[in-house]
């Protein structure tokens, strides 16, 4: 009698740890990515891709994650960048007016949506040994990356800052409290904090009034021009490169789009891709 | 009880003292506040009334549905014309004034908004 209620209970003990774990387990292992990943990627569309690449989900993180839906993303193309010195700054004005970021003198109150910074300080996981004149002397455009994973959304203890369903991670200054938990949580640093009112920064006469300021206490970054995206017209920054493509902007879930068809022609990287943001601004260097 | 005249002395002024906003005014309100209407609309998002008692939660609705859906559409129709969900501009375009308009009622009711710390209110 005993011998039986000792089998009885080792069978009991093992079966119930397989139950509580095992499913857990062999869930992860079949979609291949963490929890947040595998619940975006439920309306995998497979047929696009003509079933070439049908195991795209047993390859890991490596692949694309979500087809449902729009996810908006941008290439910037740093070669045209360097063609034209001048497009840089113009990029960065069109944004930072259209936008009211304010204009601090001291470096520590600075408001940035989009700027210009090295090399070294944007691929930090790229080599930087011997690097060309080109490289060294030119500097790269940067913006929130509105990453498909994104750390600072997860971070917020608010919500204040949300993946909307074009895919771009948005701001709601209404709900942000200004606890900079999104600041910390992103790995490209692209996120600036309202040390001061930001009208004290800002030339009130010569203001976009269509947009508003934003208030003192509250974090802000590129929004993918949110507000112009859903009229159906481009980034401001985008519009303000003209014909030379030096930015392209799309949706990367539409195989037909002029994005994904400059992505399958030109070799391009992002920023610390071992992190597994899934970024959505790639880099023709 | 001991020193009734300065315990019952004092309850009367406390009482008078509390009961101050009831009785200074002598039961009148105050005027009502007069809001400048703007003069070439006729007819707002919503009637009149309904406006003046709901208007906080449909600016709340639009802000929720233009930021959190993204619906940027021209679905909020006066007239035969068709606007934005947006306070600064469809409200603002015709109460072109903030002073004469929202802050007459809202300094009455003692209450402030923060929206426009960060919404821009129209030039004056």
């Amino acid at each position: 009698m005993d011998k039986k209620r000792r089998d009885f209970l080792k069978i009991a003990g093992v079966s119930t740890l397989a139950g509580l774990g095992g499913t857990a387990v062999v869930d992860r292992l079949v979609s291949g990515t963490s929890p947040v990943q595998s619940r975006a990627a439920k309306e995998v569309d497979l047929g696009h891709d003509g079933g070439h690449e049908a195991v795209t989900q047993g390859h890991g993180a490596g692949e694309e994650v979500a087809k449902s839906g729009n996810r908006l993303g941008m290439i910037i193309d740093l070669r045209k960048f360097r063609e034209n010195p001048a497009l840089g700054d113009k990029v960065v004005e069109a944004c930072h007016s259209t936008h009211n970021v304010p204009d601090f003198p001291d470096k520590k109150d600075v408001i940035k949506w989009t700027w210009l910074t090295e090399y070294e300080n944007v691929f930090t996981e790229h080599s930087h040994y011997h690097k060309d004149r080109a490289t060294l002397d030119n500097e790269v455009l940067v913006m929130c990356n509105h990453c498909d994973n994104p750390p600072c959304v997860r971070a917020c203890p608010t919500r204040a800052t949300f993946k909307n369903k074009d895919g771009i991670v948005a701001m709601d200054y209404h709900r942000c409290i200004g606890c900079r938990f999104c600041m910390a949580a992103c790995p490209y640093g692209m996120r600036s904090f309202n040390w001061r009112d930001p009208r004290a920064g800002l030339d009130m006469n010569k203001i976009n009034r269509e947009f508003p300021t934003r208030m003192r206490g509250v974090v802000e970054k590129c929004n993918f021009c949110a507000e112009r995206v859903g009229l159906g017209k481009q980034p401001a920054c985008v519009e303000a490169c003209g014909d030379s493509k030096a930015l392209i902007f799309g949706n990367l879930n539409d195989p037909e789009s002029e994005i994904r068809k400059v992505l399958k022609a030109n070799y391009t990287i992002q920023r610390k891709p071992s992190l597994g943001t899934h970024p959505s601004v790639f880099y023709i260097v | 009880m001991y020193d009734s005249g300065k315990i019952i002395t004092g309850l009367i002024i406390f009482v008078l003292f509390v009961t101050f906003p009831i009785w200074y005014n002598h039961g009148d309100a105050g005027a009502v506040p007069k809001v400048e209407l703007p003069k070439d609309a006729k007819e707002c998002v919503l009637p009149a009334d309904q406006m003046r008692s709901e208007h906080m939660q449909l600016l709340n609705q639009w802000r929720d549905t233009v930021l959190r859906t993204a619906d940027r559409s021209f679905d909020v129709k006066i007239g035969d014309k068709e606007y934005q969900k947006s306070l600064m501009n469809t409200c603002m375009q015709c109460h072109s004034s903030k002073k004469k308009f929202c802050d007459q009622c809202h300094a009455y009711a003692s209450v402030s908004p923060y929206c426009w710390d960060c919404h821009l209110a129209p030039v004056e």
